[in-house]
C-alpha cells in the first residue's frame, strides 16, 4: 500500500499523537485534467486533500497540480444529498419520486427487463448512453459494455458531446485527429493564437495554462479570439479579439484572403504537401473553380471574395484587425493557431477545424517546432495502456447525439443519418443504461423536448441510472443506483488530453451506505444473466487491474510492476524531445505520406465531394452561416446569441450542487454592459432568458468581458423546472435546439438565439 | 531590519482559478463564508459599436489576497485585548484565540478584509501562513496549490531584491503606511503606464 505516515501533521505542539495516512489517487471525472490527488485520511475519514507537492517541479516534468474541484472533494464526498440506497421510481418518469429498495430487487428488475427486451427486440434496442462521470479504465460503463457484449450485444455510439465535429472533420484534412504537438513545444512559438480555447477553466490537459505561461515568458505573443474575455485571456493574452459565435470560419476565410492577396503564403509548402489549395493541385475529374483559393478569392462557384470587409459583417471583427491578425500569423513563424472545442460545437461545427488547418498549411506551420497543425489537436504522441476486453457482437453504432431519434424511429435510421456498422437499425431503443452521466437530459439539447420524449414509457421502456446525486438525468430513472466515487475505489486513469503519464487511483476510504462499485453490482447482474464465469473469468477487480498493468507492460518495457505502480501512483514516460505532429511527413514526405487517401494535406477532400451535400458539407472548408447564427432573420425576434461556456467550478454538470464551488463562483450568466443597459438590467439582477424552446431565470453578471450581442450561460447547471416549466438554475439546454450537425451528427450547443427581459416585463406580457 | 516572511504574487499571470482559495479552505477546515485567501476580481472598459463591428477596451485582472502580515500592522494597534501580535522570529501576525473577544475591529481596519469572524466560537481567525507546514519545511497550502506557479514566499527583503518592491496595484486600498509583506508583479492593466 502506498502509505506515508506523517507524525503530528496537524500541530507539532499537540501532545496527543496524531497519525494521518496519505493515499495517492486522482480524479476520474471528465474534467479536462488528470492530476495527482492525495487524500489525507484519519480514522477512516478524509481530513484534507493535497496535490502534487512533493515531486520536484521541473520544466521537463511539472508537477500535476490539481484544480479547485478535486481539492474541494470533501464537500462532495460527504455531501448530505448523496444517493445512499438503490431506489425504484414511484412517480411519473422525470418527476423525481423514488422509493428505497434492496439491491436484490433492483438487480432482479434490471435483469428481467434486460432479458425481456433482448428477447423481444434484440441488441440494437439496448443502449448505453454517453456518460463520462467516471472515466476510469474499470468504470461502470466498461463493465456494463463487457456484460452486454457477452449477453448478445448493445447499440454502441461514436463521438463525444465535447468534440464530435472536430473528431469527424479533422481526419478529412489530415487523416487523423492526432494533430497536436507536445505542449512543451509552445516555448518555441513566436505567436500563439487561441481560438475559443480557454484552458484556465477547461484545463484541457493538466498544466496547459502553465505551458502557455511558459511560452509567454519565452517571448510568444498570445492573442485570444473568443466571444468572452476568458480567464485564459485575462492571465495571458496580449490581445482579445471578440468574435460572434459560429463565425470562426468567416474570420479564417478572410485571413486566408489577406494572405493570398498579399502573397504571404508558403507556396513551396502548399505545392509539396497539399491537395486542393489551388486549381493546379486538384484531384482529377473535379470541375474547375472548386479549389480553396478559388473559393477564397471569389473566382469559383459563389463569386464572393472572402475579404475582411465581407467577414466583418458576420464576425463583428473590424476589418483592420482581421488584416493585422492575418499578417501577424503569416509573418511571425513559427506560430501556433490552437483551436478549442467551443467553436466546433455549433450548427456547422465541422468547418472551423478544417478552416484552421488550412491556415496552418498556408503558413507552413505544420510539422515544425513552434508550429501547430490546428484542427482537433489531440496529442500525436500516445502510449499504450491495456483495457478490459469487450467484444460487442452487435456492430450497429449511432452518433452519441442521435439517441432521441433512435428512440422515436430507430428503424428508419440508416447510413444517411450516420448509422455505422449496419445499413439500417433493426429496432428502436427500448432500454437505456445511463451510468455516471447527465446527458440523458441536462447535457443534451432541448431539455423540455427531451423530457417529453423520455416521459413516454411506451418508447424507452426502461431506464437504469447510476450516480452520486439525484441529478436531472437521474430523475428519469426507473431504477436508480448509488455509485461509489473516486475516493472509494481503485482504478487506473489516463490524462484527459495531453500528458505522457498514467495514474493509479488508490482507494482512500470505504464506500458509504449501500453505494457499490460498478464491478460488484454488474457482476451480480451477470449472475442473473447466467454469465458469471464468462464475465469475471474468475477475477476480482484487483486481478483485472493487474491484468491491465500486465497488458501495459507487454508494450512498454520500462513499465513498473503492479505493486510499484500502485505504490507510486504515477508512471511517467520520459522523452528527450517534445513530439511534433506530422514531423516525419514534412521532413520526409516520400516515405511518410499523410494518412489521407491522397497522402497529402487535403484542403479538398474527395470523400466529402462524393457525399454530394455541398451546401452543408463542402469538399473544402467554408464559412456556412448558421441557422440561429448572427445572420439568421430570427434575430429580429431573438436578437442575442447564447452560448454556454465551461467554468472552473463544475466538471460539466458535476459539482453543481456543491456549495464550496458556488462560493468560489456563483451560477450567473454573462451579458455585456451594452446589452444590459439597453434592457435596463443591473448587475446581480435576476432576469428571464427565453426563446421558443424554453425559459430560464438566472442572475445576470453585467460585464465588459463578453461581446455585445452575445450572452453566455455557464454550461452544467442542473435543469430545475418550476411548475410552469421555467428553469430556475440556468441549464443552457433549456434553450438549445435538437438538430444534429450535417457530417458528425453532433450537438450544436452554442447555436441559439434568445432574448433577455426583466422579470416585471415578463409578468406584464403575460 | 528584523525577519519578515512574505508572499510573492506574480499577479500578472493569475488566472483566477481559486485553487489557492480552496486549498486554504480545505487545509484550515473553513466553513462557508470564511476564506483566508480570496480572489478579488477587477474589470472595466467599454464597447464602441460601429455598424456591424465591435471595438473594445476591456480590461480585467485578479488579485489573490490573504493577510499580508504587515510590517506595521494596524490590526495589532486597534485590538483592545492584545490578541493580535507580531511574532519576532518571522514577522508573522497571529491571533491568540484565547484573548480574542470577537469585536471585529481588526477586520474593520484591515485593508484586505483578511481577518474572518467565526460565528461558531465568536472569535477572529485568519491566515497564519500555514505555520505548521512552514515548520515542516514545506510551502503554505496556497503556494503549493497554484497551478500557474504565481504564488511564492520568502524573506521580504530577498523577495524585494529579486522582484522589486511593488506591494500595491490599482483597485487595492492605499497601504503605503502599513507596509504589507508581499511583493507583487503587476498585471498589465493593474498599473498606470
Ligand atoms: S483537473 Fe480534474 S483531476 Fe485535476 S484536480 Fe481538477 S478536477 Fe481533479
Ligand atoms: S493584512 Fe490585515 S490582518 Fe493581516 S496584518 Fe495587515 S492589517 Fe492585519
Ligand atoms: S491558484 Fe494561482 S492562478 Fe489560481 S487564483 Fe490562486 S494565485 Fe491565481
Amino acid at each position: 500500500m502506498c502509505k506515508n505516515v506523517i507524525k503530528g501533521a496537524r500541530d507539532m505542539t499537540d501532545t496527543t499523537f496524531q497519525e494521518e495516512t496519505i493515499i495517492r489517487t486522482s480524479g476520474s471525472h471528465n474534467c479536462g485534467g488528470r492530476c495527482i490527488v492525495k487524500a489525507h485520511v484519519k480514522d477512516g475519514r478524509i481530513v484534507r486533500i493535497t496535490s502534487d507537492d512533493e515531486r520536484p517541479d521541473t520544466d521537463k516534468r511539472p508537477q500535476l497540480r490539481g484544480c479547485l474541484r478535486c481539492r474541494a472533494y470533501r464537500s462532495y464526498l460527504y455531501h448530505e444529498d448523496r444517493l445512499k440506497y438503490p431506489m425504484k421510481r414511484i412517480g411519473k418518469r422525470g418527476e423525481g419520486l423514488f422509493e428505497r429498495i434492496s439491491w436484490e430487487e433492483a438487480l432482479d428488475t434490471i435483469a428481467d427487463h434486460t432479458k425481456r427486451i433482448m428477447a423481444e427486440y434484440g441488441p440494437e434496442a439496448i443502449y448505453l448512453s454517453y456518460a463520462t462521470g467516471n472515466a476510469g479504465k474499470t468504470s461502470e460503463q466498461v463493465w456494463m459494455r463487457r456484460l452486454l457484449a457477452l449477453y448478445g450485444g448493445y447499440l454502441d455510439y461514436y463521438g463525444t458531446y465535447s468534440s464530435a465535429c472536430t473528431n469527424a472533420a479533422t481526419p478529412y484534412t489530415y487523416g487523423t485527429v492526432n494533430s497536436g504537438s507536445s505542449r512543451e513545444d509552445w516555448v518555441n512559438s513566436k505567436l500563439i493564437i487561441l481560438m475559443g480555447f480557454n484552458p484556465a477553466a477547461t484545463i484541457h490537459g493538466t498544466n496547459t495554462a502553465y505551458y502557455l505561461k511558459k511560452a509567454k515568458e519565452a517571448g510568444a505573443k498570445i492573442i485570444c479570439i473568443d466571444p468572452l474575455y476568458s480567464d485564459t485571456a485575462v492571465a495571458l493574452a496580449d490581445q482579445w479579439i471578440p468574435i460572434r459565435p459560429t463565425t470562426d470560419s468567416a474570420l479564417l476565410d478572410a485571413m486566408a484572403y489577406v494572405i493570398i492577396t498579399e502573397n504571404l503564403q508558403d507556396q513551396v509548402f502548399l505545392d509539396t504537401y497539399c491537395l486542393g489549395f489551388d486549381e493546379d493541385h486538384m484531384p482529377e475529374g473535379i470541375p474547375a473553380g472548386n479549389s480553396y483559393k478559388s473559393y477564397i478569392l471569389g473566382t469559383g462557384t459563389d463569386q464572393v471574395p472572402k475579404t475582411p470587409a465581407w467577414a466583418e459583417r458576420s464576425t463583428g471583427i473590424p476589418r483592420e484587425i482581421i488584416i493585422q491578425l492575418a499578417r501577424e500569423y503569416a509573418l511571425n513563424k513559427p506560430g501556433a493557431l490552437i483551436q478549442g472545442f467551443g467553436p466546433q460545437r455549433h450548427a456547422y461545427g465541422e468547418q472551423p477545424p478544417r478552416s484552421g488547418a488550412a491556415l496552418a498549411a498556408m503558413t507552413g506551420n505544420i510539422g515544425i517546432k513552434g508550429g501547430w497543425a490546428s484542427g482537433c489537436g489531440s496529442p500525436c504522441r500516445k502510449q499504450y495502456v491495456g483495457s478490459i476486453p469487450i467484444n460487442n457482437p452487435c456492430k450497429a453504432a449511432i452518433s452519441m447525439y442521435m439517441w432521441p431519434l433512435a428512440i422515436q424511429k430507430g428503424t428508419e435510421l440508416g447510413k444517411r443519418e450516420g448509422v455505422r456498422g449496419v445499413d439500417k437499425l433493426s429496432a428502436n431503443i427500448k432500454l437505456i443504461f445511463n451510468l455516471a452521466g447527465n446527458c440523458l437530459i441536462n447535457q443534451h439539447s432541448d431539455t423540455n423536448g427531451t423530457a417529453e420524449l423520455l416521459g413516454d414509457e411506451n418508447l424507452a421502456q426502461f431506464i437504469v441510472v447510476s450516480d452520486h446525486f439525484l441529478t436531472s438525468s437521474a430523475k428519469f430513472a426507473d431504477i436508480l443506483l448509488p455509485g461509489d466515487n473516486f475516493m472509494e475505489r481503485e482504478d487506473i486513469v489516463l490524462p484527459w488530453s495531453a500528458g505522457d503519464y498514467v495514474l493509479f487511483m488508490n482507494k482512500a476510504v470505504d464506500t458509504v451506505y449501500e453505494c457499490r462499485n460498478g464491478y460488484d453490482w454488474i457482476r451480480d447482474l451477470a449472475e442473473r444473466l447466467e454469465l458469471t464465469a464468462e464475465f469475471t473469468q474468475g477475477k476480482t477487480l484487483e486481478d483485472w487491474l493487474r491484468f491491465i498493468v500486465d497488458e501495459t507492460r507487454k508494450e512498454n518495457p520500462g513499465f513498473p510492476s503492479y505493486e510499484e505502480f500502485k505504490e507510486k501512483g504515477v508512471y511517467d514516460w520520459e522523452y528527450e524531445e517534445p513530439a511534433i505532429a506530422f514531423k516525419e511527413q514534412i521532413e520526409d514526405p516520400r516515405h511518410h505520406p499523410f494518412p489521407t487517401p491522397s497522402g497529402k494535406i487535403e484542403f479538398f477532400s474527395s470523400r466529402l465531394w462524393e457525399l454530394d451535400k455541398p451546401a452543408e458539407v463542402p469538399a473544402i472548408p467554408k464559412y456556412i452561416p448558421a441557422w440561429e447564427g448572427p445572420e439568421d432573420p430570427l434575430r429580429g425576434t431573438y436578437p442575442l446569441q447564447c452560448i454556454g461556456h465551461h467554468t472552473k467550478r463544475r466538471v460539466h454538470s458535476m459539482f453543481d450542487n456543491n456549495d464550496w464551488m458556488e462560493e468560489a463562483e456563483a451560477q450567473v450568466f454573462w451579458i455585456s454592459i451594452y446589452d444590459a443597459k439597453k434592457r435596463g438590467i443591473k448587475n446581480g439582477e435576476r432576469v428571464c432568458i427565453y426563446n421558443t424552446r424554453g425559459k430560464v431565470i438566472l442572475t445576470a453578471k453585467v460585464t465588459p468581458r463578453i461581446m455585445p450581442g452575445v450572452i453566455s450561460i455557464p454550461q452544467g447547471g442542473w435543469w430545475s423546472p418550476d411548475k410552469e416549466g421555467t428553469d430556475q438554475r440556468g441549464c443552457i439546454n433549456t434553450l438549445t435546439k435538437y438538430q444534429p450537425t450535417p457530417l458528425a451528427f453532433a450537438n450544436p450547443q452554442h447555436t441559439n438565439l434568445v432574448e433577455v427581459a426583466k422579470l416585471d416585463q415578463m409578468e406584464a406580457e403575460k | 531590519m528584523s525577519k519578515q516572511i512574505a508572499f510573492y504574487v506574480e499577479q500578472k499571470h493569475c488566472m483566477g482559478c481559486s485553487a489557492c482559495q480552496i486549498a486554504c479552505k480545505d487545509k484550515h477546515n473553513l466553513p462557508l463564508g470564511q476564506n483566508f485567501r480570496q480572489i478579488h476580481a477587477y474589470e472595466g472598459g467599454d464597447f464602441t459599436i460601429s455598424g456591424n463591428v465591435v471595438y473594445q477596451n476591456t480590461y480585467a485582472y485578479w488579485i489573490p489576497v490573504s493577510c499580508n502580515h504587515c510590517v506595521d500592522a494596524p490590526c495589532i494597534a486597534v485590538c483592545p485585548s492584545k490578541a493580535i501580535f507580531k511574532r519576532q522570529e518571522d514577522g508573522l501576525v497571529l491571533i491568540n484565540e484565547k484573548s480574542c473577544i470577537g469585536c471585529r475591529r481588526c477586520f474593520a481596519v484591515c485593508p484586505y478584509q483578511a481577518p474572518q469572524f467565526d460565528a461558531a466560537n465568536g472569535k477572529m481567525k485568519k491566515c497564519d501562513f500555514c505555520q505548521d507546514l512552514l515548520q515542516q519545511g514545506t510551502a503554505p497550502a496556497c503556494v503549493s496549490a497554484c497551478p500557474m506557479r504565481v504564488l511564492g514566499y520568502g524573506e521580504l527583503s530577498e523577495l524585494q531584491k529579486k522582484y522589486g518592491d511593488t506591494s500595491w496595484v490599482k483597485g487595492l486600498p492605499n497601504t503605503a503606511k502599513i507596509k504589507p509583506a508581499w511583493v507583487l508583479v503587476p498585471h498589465r492593466d493593474a498599473v498606470d503606464v
